[in-house]
């Protein structure tokens, strides 16, 4: 049986949230990770990705280039 | 002691005859701390010769990977003003058209939630709202999703789409640059606001080859608008030209890069080999009167620019020489970006490599394969040069 989103994204999160600190991952290291693991498509990927963004589990960021963590702080932002 | 307010080295920019940043950030600092805080902090980085902004990678609105660059100061007990300096940038209409009204109610709302700075526009061709606190950004979004505005690209993303006046105002337009770019940007919503690409991909649409969005030299995808026949010609216009003193041998034909071109003073008559013409646009320009674009029009869709930034800059390649816009239509073209261009580059580019320099690395050649689009002769980067494409003998042998 094909994944869900829903199962993709807790996969995804998983990933990031045990890379937190160590590695980074964009959005197209997630889905090649998903498409081999868990043999789902590119468009579930991206459903799982912006469900993710939305219910804010996980938050874009841009640091010499655009990836997906954790929601934190800022480390530039002011105390 | 020295006056704190202060700020005899931004005043020199204030001298000369020129627009003065300085004189409008003044004027903003009257009524509103940001303003007067980024005049202050700029002093010192001037009298110190040290930036003292920090990059920030996270702010955003809820939902959106881009739109918004964070920015910090790195002296916010000296300048609290600006402790936090958030830009955002909007998507702008198509064309750059705005009405009074709406350009008041966008500089209002930006003097209650931020600097009241504005850059109008960026680079890109959004327009820039310059300097707000984190805790601001919703409402700001808020209240200019009300006015109808969206953001704008940042990071990774396809980045907000612009294009030239088009049809609106110019009468050289090939195609209608404000409908195919609004186009586009509905379509790709959603690769605007979520970050997806090993790096920024820009979209922009330029009416002819005048090129007055820069489309060749700044967008990873550039359209720009051609014709297939004929220059329309007015012989008695040109006529008025030439009596009217206009050196067309010397203005014209000698600057033809075609060499399309001759004329005869005696009896006042310029000809045009059109099999020769580049569709440079260049004896239009100095002829409107008598010289228009051909009535089969369309656009030439052409690959991989890029401004300098990560690496050197790069002019697009020419990947499909003529595509008449305005009657086939998007899908086409939104088949070839998605699942052939975008669908490549993402699976096999770096990060930070925009697609001119991928195809760069894999070559033209093998790039075009794997998207699976046809080779043809007329995929050039530039205008009478040999084509980029090499014709296996097998291929010609087959095609006799």
């Amino acid at each position: 049986m094909a994944a869900s989103i829903e199962d993709v994204a807790n996969a995804m999160f998983e990933i990031v949230k045990d890379g937190a600190g160590s590695k980074k991952y964009k959005p197209s290291d997630l889905t090649k990770m998903m498409v081999e693991k868990l043999e789902t498509d590119k468009k579930t990927c991206k459903a799982a990705i912006k469900e993710l963004v939305n219910s804010g589990r996980l938050v874009y960021t841009y640091f010499g280039g655009s990836f997906l963590e954790i929601p934190h702080k800022e480390g530039a932002a002011p105390d | 002691m020295a006056d704190e307010k202060a700020t005899p080295l931004l005043d020199e920019l204030e001298k000369g005859p020129y627009p003065s940043f300085v004189r409008e950030i003044k004027l903003a600092a009257k009524n509103n701390k940001m303003a007067a805080g980024v005049l202050h902090q700029l002093e010192k980085s001037y009298r110190d010769k040290i930036g003292y902004w920090k990059h920030g990678g996270i702010v955003g609105v809820m939902g959106y990977g881009g739109g918004v660059i964070g920015r910090y100061s790195a002296l916010p007990d000296d300048f609290p003003e600006v402790a936090h300096f958030h830009t955002l940038r909007v998507n702008q209409p198509a064309g750059w058209f705005y009405t009074a009204d709406v350009l008041r109610k966008i500089c209002d709302m930006w003097d209650k939630h931020g600097s009241g700075l504005t850059n109008m526009h960026g680079s890109t061709g959004d327009m820039v709202l310059l300097g707000t606190r984190t805790e601001e950004l919703e409402s700001v979004f808020g209240e200019l999703t009300k006015m109808g505005f969206d953001l704008g690209g940042s990071g990774s993303d396809v980045r907000t789409p612009s294009c030239c006046v088009g049809p609106a105002r110019c009468e050289w337009a090939c195609f209608d640059t404000l409908k195919t770019c609004y186009e586009i940007t509905q379509h790709y919503q959603d690769e605007l606001h979520r970050p997806a690409f090993p790096y920024k991909y820009k979209f922009k649409f330029a009416g002819c080859a005048n090129d007055c969005v820069a489309a060749i030299a700044r967008s990873d995808m550039s359209f720009i608008g051609t014709w297939k026949d004929d220059i329309q010609q007015d012989d008695e216009e040109i006529k008025n030209y030439a009596k009217a003193g206009l050196d067309i041998q010397s203005d014209v034909v000698e600057n033809c890069p075609g060499k399309c071109m001759t004329w005869d003073p005696d009896n006042m008559k310029l000809t045009i080999d059109n099999s020769y013409c580049l569709k440079c646009m260049h004896c239009i320009n100095v002829l409107p009167k008598a010289l228009r674009p051909g009535k089969q029009r369309g656009v030439t869709i052409l690959l991989g620019a890029k401004a300098p930034i990560v690496e050197g800059a790069l002019l697009s390649s020419v990947l499909i020489p003529f595509y008449d816009i305005d009657n086939e239509g998007l899908d086409d073209l939104f088949e070839l970006v998605e699942d052939g261009i975008w669908d490549v580059w993402t699976e096999n580019g770096k990060n930070r490599e925009r697609v001119g320099e991928f195809i760069q690395r894999v070559g033209m050649g093998n790039f075009l394969e794997s998207i699976g689009l046809e080779p043809d002769p007329h995929m050039i980067s530039h205008p009478r040069d040999n084509p980029y494409i090499f014709f296996d003998q097998e291929d010609e042998e087959e095609e006799a």
